[in-house]
């Protein structure tokens, strides 16, 4: 697996969007912290930003490498290699070098801007790790949305559905069966609801490390309650970490059974 | 070499190869013949592992390949369309090709015959149709592996190279492996290969050497031959 990660790797590290989206977080960065140079506010300003764009841009460009990289894949299958290894290894390719161009596009403005000597460190860090997790999970969701649709389009389409769904239709279903239901005690339902969604789940997990919950109202209280805590941080991370497990096994069974 | 024991595959409803039995001896050539869409490609890919049986058994080199990659080790395959990922120059897929099967290659000799030095730093993107599959044909002939596995060799190749081609395949062919080839040029066919192996409707309709073809079917010239294998079968 090793050897088709490093060529996906260079093959993407060297493409024009990984600089894009590179630039892009650096200026974001930068932009943020020259307006606002208060840490913590920038964070959480960021967090809005990466909890939608992130999923996007897994998702387009997981579909979009898939696709492209047809004509390499059917190069490696007929080459002494694992057929897993190499949907894996273009796998983590690509969710490697987004992560990546996160980590590096805001880490450079943050560290400039003294992150390392203020408190805001932890909170910075967990932002990362959930734009990390959400580019594993919406990379892996996208590769299997590709690997099951033949036809480009169709996959293409498929995708930025499930991305639509995930970042926009599924809270306004969420906020309208509240208000359909308000009669009944909603706090399991809305807690279960939050965490099934891992963007809602990262949102939700960052506002009540940064203090916040209090904007949220009784919710809030009702949250912190349970992702305040120790077990409920844990219990989010197992769902973060299933979120993105789930795809990588399904690519996995798909990729063992499929004719090229 | 290979042996193969009832292969089914099905796409769909087509129902591409209904129980294949073939079996390869080590060093001769063979060429699969068969009009279009009988089955050729996806024998090949299934010897390969890229197309997964429905049914039936194939061993190579005596061991049952299925599940296995290891054995792929053991083969050199020329895919019938030469696409190769277009970022890449012609000298980075070579080394990278190399660094996969961890093998060194020997493709100075085989650059020099098709003249390739001056396409080693142009992107694959940037080539012609004959000159990628000059560079196919490097991929597959540099590594010393047992059995190649050409699928439409002569695919785009001028004169000149065709003709460097089949010095290629006699020099493999002295050192006694074992080749597949398929072609739809019977003049090609005719004078590299040992035998012949004929699909029709997803199974073997004639297998023989040359000679056995001409008189099975009454006809001086292979290609008259297989025209009239086809035909009777039509007709029967």
């Amino acid at each position: 697996m090793g050897k088709v990660l490093k060529y996906s790797f260079y093959d993407l590290v060297r493409s024009r969007w990984s600089y894009i989206y590179f630039l892009f977080y650096l200026a974001l960065g930068f932009v943020l912290l020259f307006l606002n140079s208060d840490l913590s506010k920038a964070v959480i300003t960021l967090m809005n930003i990466i909890i939608v764009l992130v999923p996007l841009i897994g998702t387009i460009f997981g579909t979009m490498y898939y696709y492209n990289s047809k004509e390499f894949t059917e190069l490696l299958l007929a080459q002494p290699i694992k057929r897993s290894h190499i949907f894996l290894g273009q796998y983590f390719g690509v969710a490697g070098s987004l992560s990546l161009s996160l980590a590096v596009g805001l880490g450079v403005p943050f560290m400039t801007y003294g992150l390392l000597r203020s408190n805001a460190i932890f909170d910075f860090s967990l932002l990362l790790g959930v734009g990390i997790f959400l580019t594993l999970i919406f990379t892996g969701l996208a590769f299997n949305i590709a690997i099951s649709n033949e036809n480009k389009i169709k996959g293409f389409g498929y995708a930025v559905l499930l991305w639509l769904f995930m970042a926009v239709i599924y809270d306004g279903i969420f906020l309208l069966s509240l208000i359909v239901f308000e009669e009944y005690p909603l706090d399991t339902f809305s807690m279960v609801a939050t965490t099934l969604n891992p963007i809602d789940l990262s949102r939700t997990l960052i506002l009540l490390k940064l203090d916040i919950s209090a904007l949220l109202g009784y919710t809030g209280a009702v949250f912190k309650r349970f992702f305040g805590t120790q077990l409920g941080f844990w219990v989010s991370m197992l769902v973060l970490v299933l979120w993105t497990l789930i795809p990588i096994l399904r690519l996995k069974y798909k990729a063992s059974r499929k004719d090229f | 070499m290979i042996q193969i024991t009832d292969l089914h595959k099905k796409f769909g409803k087509n129902e591409v190869l209904k129980g294949l039995d073939l079996t390869i001896e080590p060093g001769r050539i063979y060429a699969i013949l068969g009009p279009n869409g009988s089955g050729k490609t996806t024998l090949i890919k299934s010897i390969l592992g890229m197309v997964l049986p429905d049914k039936g058994k194939i061993e190579v080199l005596g061991k049952p390949i299925a599940k296995g990659w290891k054995y792929r080790k053991q083969i050199d395959y020329l895919p019938q369309i030469a696409n190769f990922p277009g970022n890449l120059k012609v000298r980075e897929l070579i080394k990278m090709i190399k660094d996969l099967r961890n093998d060194e290659g020997n493709e100075e000799l085989l650059i020099t015959t098709f003249s390739l030095q001056p396409h080693l730093d142009k992107k694959l993107s940037n080539l012609s149709g004959g000159t990628k599959q000059k560079v196919n044909l490097v991929l597959a002939f540099m590594f010393n592996s047992q059995l190649l596995i050409l699928d439409e060799p002569n695919t785009g190749l001028d004169p000149n190279a065709l003709i460097k081609l089949k010095e290629l395949i006699s020099k493999e062919r002295a050192k006694g492996k074992t080749l597949l080839i398929t072609s739809h040029v019977m003049q090609f066919v005719e004078e590299v290969a040992d035998e012949i192996v004929y699909l029709l409707e997803g199974k073997i309709y004639f297998k023989g050497t040359i000679a056995d073809l001409k008189n099975v079917t009454n006809q001086q010239n292979v290609e008259h031959a297989i025209a009239v294998l086809t035909k009777t079968e039509q007709d029967g």
